[in-house]
């Protein structure tokens, strides 16, 4: 490796740190480096985020006031519906949803926690200087384009994007003339997807390979901090379910273009012409689907679930409590996630036999969870709470995964899921799961590394402002949704005409202005987001006081990342350490004379 | 300002609760349940709903209190990383509560689901569910479904109250779901699936039949009507039905059948 060879303060700051010599392209675009990937991961995933929430908002304006011309559709409507007066068409208000919840789930939830915090979090944190395959780690981000290219490209064909809904269950979603989003619209989702996977696929494989082999010396594995833990069992997750996912889309890209028949069954006839020779099944996609989307739940949550417990642990001052059943319960999820796929097909046609089984290994895997949040209260009691921006998102998640633990429940049981199936309950416990679970653990996530990738602390007190307004505003707009499931809406209708249904209308009223409170309130982050990279105060090398590895490298970390590699004496969680004054005690120091008495066991 | 977060978080329950309190009295809650097995499912929701109201109140009150007691009160933490008996009892418990909810399932599920249990092997109307209608068959005369004396309704299924009804359930093109809301009734339709639903209905009146499933653009408006009525007045409809069916156009003044039959020349 060169020396450093840098102009002014930046060569002369890191003068110890191990870098090369490099142009602004390979340093900040085609870059190798983990932390920059992580960063390039962060930024695509939140400008997805901001288009996937005013898909969702769309989805609400419609629910609010329904097929109008008197409320057309704020901004876009005239544009694009102008001969309609601006009220949309059922079949765009169908791929308002398809899109919003594709977009949220592939371009924003899964790629921000592995792509964006796997990829900064996990060599800083095993005390690596980079990944183990830096160049897999740069292609797996590059392969997110034709993805999101793709993607976006599909709005413009002749039909318009798919329209069959996330799941894309066929034959509506294989069948061409089935609906306008499933003209070329479908098979460029198909596609776009298959390059999401193959991007995940490397990053997984790098995440296992890094954390086996490149943990600094005395990093076992049960020093590991909850974070690398989670990230660790989702690339395993992942790795496991992929290709599942991967021969599915490409069953479903054949079926579609070369005739082939997977999904279609005999002699069917959709909107008035043959839909080809037959001989599939519809439910092998379900099955084949949910084998790898239900494990994609967790994938989903497993890394918020370790994001919370480090920030948790920091900021109540006080040791992760139960460190090891909450490793095993990490685990316990990841293995039952993957016999629980069928819990969505309860009323399928799936054999009512074998869904008593599922429904005994979804009951199952609701034990985990709540050994996991009665550790997150243990760990906050007798502790020395700090109220930072952090800590708020991280508390809300925990108080919010309980709602949307609890709500999954019903689900599980087959004969109230029978009432309750594709209903706004399920809506409104996806949304408890994914948005106040796992956008709570995101943005606790932000507020925490932000230091670390930027070198400057986030605005606080807008911080704050941001997190009661979207804190009441997320559950002004999700928690009704119950209330709306009970009552037997089904989901995905772009109207309820029945009288039966019309006492509902002022609920979804009110969700509608919930959410679009909530999407307001995000302005604030955006713009503490950007204020702060370049106004933000300067934060040092451990601004929160916190144990792990990263909080040892200076901010932003060099290329590298470490002066020299730090050397690991104890786990992660020792604060309030009566070792030492201060109250806390990284896992880096070591401590002169007793240094080993700290490594105590559980 | 410690004491104002967890005020702020004991907005959550407080939230939800007055959410549940509230809906029943704005007719916020589940359909009113006219079917024989409908009692038992909404029994093992209302069960569900007040074990998890309890679990989540303890839950919400540790974590308000928590946060209100250890808020940012200086000095050290208490150091201590876990409790063996505290993990025992909390995993113990709850792992109790989950394989009791499950396993009190089974006989409802059992009860509707399993072919056993169907009070009738002989479907009394098939259900033929296409974009964006639902197209219900009665045998006819015959008693057997797919023979020319079929008697055809379109987005109306009629059925005898006090009766259990069975349903042939197909799909003639992609996926749709027979949802009465009403009867705690949902089964998806699988096209090249026949799949056997059958209900009790003990109220007669008109009630909502809803799609369930997303089946294209017209998804919202796959609406029908599920009719209970009395048993003479079902079989009244069935033979109004089969009236009008054989009804060729002419007034049925012609008695001797001669002018009808010239008419279908």
């Amino acid at each position: 490796m060169s020396t450093a060879a840098l102009p002014g303060d930046w060569a002369h700051e890191h003068a110890h740190a191990d870098h090369h010599e490099m142009s602004f392209l390979s340093r900040y675009v085609f870059s190798t480096d983990h932390k920059i990937i992580g960063i390039q991961f962060l930024f695509s995933t939140l400008i997805f985020l901001i288009l996937g929430g005013l898909l969702a908002m769309a989805v609400r304006w419609q629910l609010a006031f329904g097929f109008s011309s008197e409320h057309p559709m704020p901004i876009v409507g005239k544009t694009l519906f102008a001969h309609t007066g601006g009220q949309i068409s059922p079949e765009f208000y169908t791929m308002l949803f398809t899109m919003h919840a594709t977009v949220m789930i592939f371009f924003v939830v899964i790629p921000m926690l592995a792509g964006a915090f796997g990829n900064f979090t996990i060599p800083l944190m095993i005390g690596a200087p980079d990944m183990a395959f830096p160049k897999l780690n740069m292609m797996s981000y590059w392969f997110m384009w034709p993805a999101f290219v793709i993607m976006m490209a599909s709005f413009f064909v002749e039909g318009g994007a798919a329209a069959a809904g996330w799941t894309s269950y066929p034959p509506l979603a294989s069948v061409p003339q089935a609906a306008p989003g499933s003209l070329t619209g479908q098979t460029l989702w198909l596609l776009s997807l298959l390059f999401v996977g193959v991007s995940s696929m490397m990053g997984s494989l790098n995440y296992i390979t890094t954390i086996v082999n490149m943990r600094a010396p005395g990093m076992h594995f049960f020093r590991m901090p909850m974070t690398i833990w989670a990230l660790f069992i989702t690339a395993i997750l992942q790795v496991f379910a992929l290709p599942v996912l991967t021969a599915a889309l490409f069953l479903g890209v054949i079926e579609r273009t070369l005739g082939t028949s997977f999904f279609v069954p005999d002699n069917l006839v959709v909107n008035n012409q043959w839909a080809g020779p037959g001989g599939g099944r519809a439910l092998l996609w379900q099955h084949l689907f949910w084998f790898y989307s239900h494990p994609a739940v967790y994938i989903m949550i497993l890394p918020g679930m370790g994001i919370v417990s480090d920030v948790i642990a920091t900021f109540s001052r006080k040791p992760l409590f139960g460190y090891r059943p909450m490793v095993y319960s990490v685990a316990g999820i990841a293995g039952l996630g993957f016999l629980v796929w069928a819990h969505h097909m309860f009323v399928s046609g799936l054999n009512p036999l074998l869904a008593m089984g599922f429904m005994v290994s979804t009951m199952m895997i609701a034990l985990p969870s709540a050994v996991k949040v009665f550790n997150w209260l243990a760990t906050l009691w007798q502790g020395n709470v700090h109220f930072t921006s952090a800590m708020l998102n991280a508390v809300a998640f925990v108080s919010m995964f309980i709602i949307g633990g609890l709500s999954g429940i019903f689900m599980a049981a087959t004969p109230v899921d029978i009432h309750i199936h594709d209903t706004y309950f399920i809506v409104g416990h996806i949304h408890y799961v994914l948005f106040t679970g796992s956008i709570f653990a995101i943005f606790a996530g932000i507020y925490y590394w932000f230091p670390k990738m930027f070198g400057r602390t986030m605005n606080e007190f807008w911080g704050k402002v941001h997190f009661i307004g979207t804190f009441i505003a997320a559950n002004v707009t999700f928690f009704p949704m119950h209330i709306l499931g009970v009552g037997g809406l089904p989901r995905r209708y772009a109207a309820y005409e029945s009288a039966n249904l019309a006492q509902f209308q002022g609920l979804n009223t009110l969700i509608t202005m919930g959410a679009f409170t909530l999407g307001l309130i995000q302005i604030i982050f955006v713009i503490n987001f950007f204020a702060s990279l370049f106004l933000g105060q300067k934060a040092g090398r451990n601004p929160w006081h916190a144990n792990t590895l990263e909080w040892e490298a200076p901010s932003p970390p060099p290329h590298g990342n470490f002066e020299k590699t730090p050397t690991v004496y104890r786990g992660p969680y020792e604060f309030a350490s009566p070792e030492v004054e201060e109250d806390y005690l990284p896992q880096a120091r070591k401590l002169e004379g007793g240094g080993a008495a700290s490594q105590h066991a559980h | 300002m410690q004491k104002f977060w967890s005020l702020l978080f004991l907005l959550v329950p407080i939230f939800s609760v007055a959410v549940f309190v509230i809906a029943p009295s704005q007719h916020w809650w589940l359909p009113d349940n006219v079917s024989s097995y409908g009692a038992d499912v909404d029994h093992l929701f209302m069960v569900i709903l007040w074990i998890v109201t309890i679990a989540f109140l303890g839950t919400q009150a540790i974590l308000v209190y928590a946060l209100f007691q250890f808020g940012e009160r200086g000095g050290k933490a208490q150091f201590i990383h876990t409790n063996h008996k505290l993990e025992f009892w909390w995993t113990l418990i709850p792992a109790g509560i989950l394989v009791f909810i499950a396993f009190y399932q089974f006989n409802t599920w059992l009860d509707i689901k399993a072919q056993k249990n169907f009070p009738k092997a002989q479907p009394d109307a098939e259900v033929l569910a296409g974009q964006f209608e639902w197209r219900i068959r009665y045998p006819g005369t015959d008693s057997i479904i797919g023979t020319e004396d079929d008697i055809i309704s379109l987005n109306n299924l009629h059925v005898p109250v006090n009766e259990p009804f069975m349903i042939r359930l197909r799909s003639r093109d992609v996926l749709h779901s027979f949802f009465l809301p009403n009867l705690r009734v949902k089964q998806d339709a699988v096209p090249g699936m026949t799949i056997p639903v059958w209900f009790k209905p003990m109220k007669e009146g008109d009630f909502d039949l809803f799609c369930a499933e997303l089946c294209g653009w017209g998804h919202y408006k796959m609406r029908g009507m599920l009719t209970v009525q009395s048993r003479a007045a079902y079989d009244q409809w069935l033979k109004d039905q089969e009236k009008e069916q054989a009804f060729t156009g002419l007034e049925q003044a012609s008695t001797d059948g001669k002018a009808k039959q010239e008419v279908t020349q």
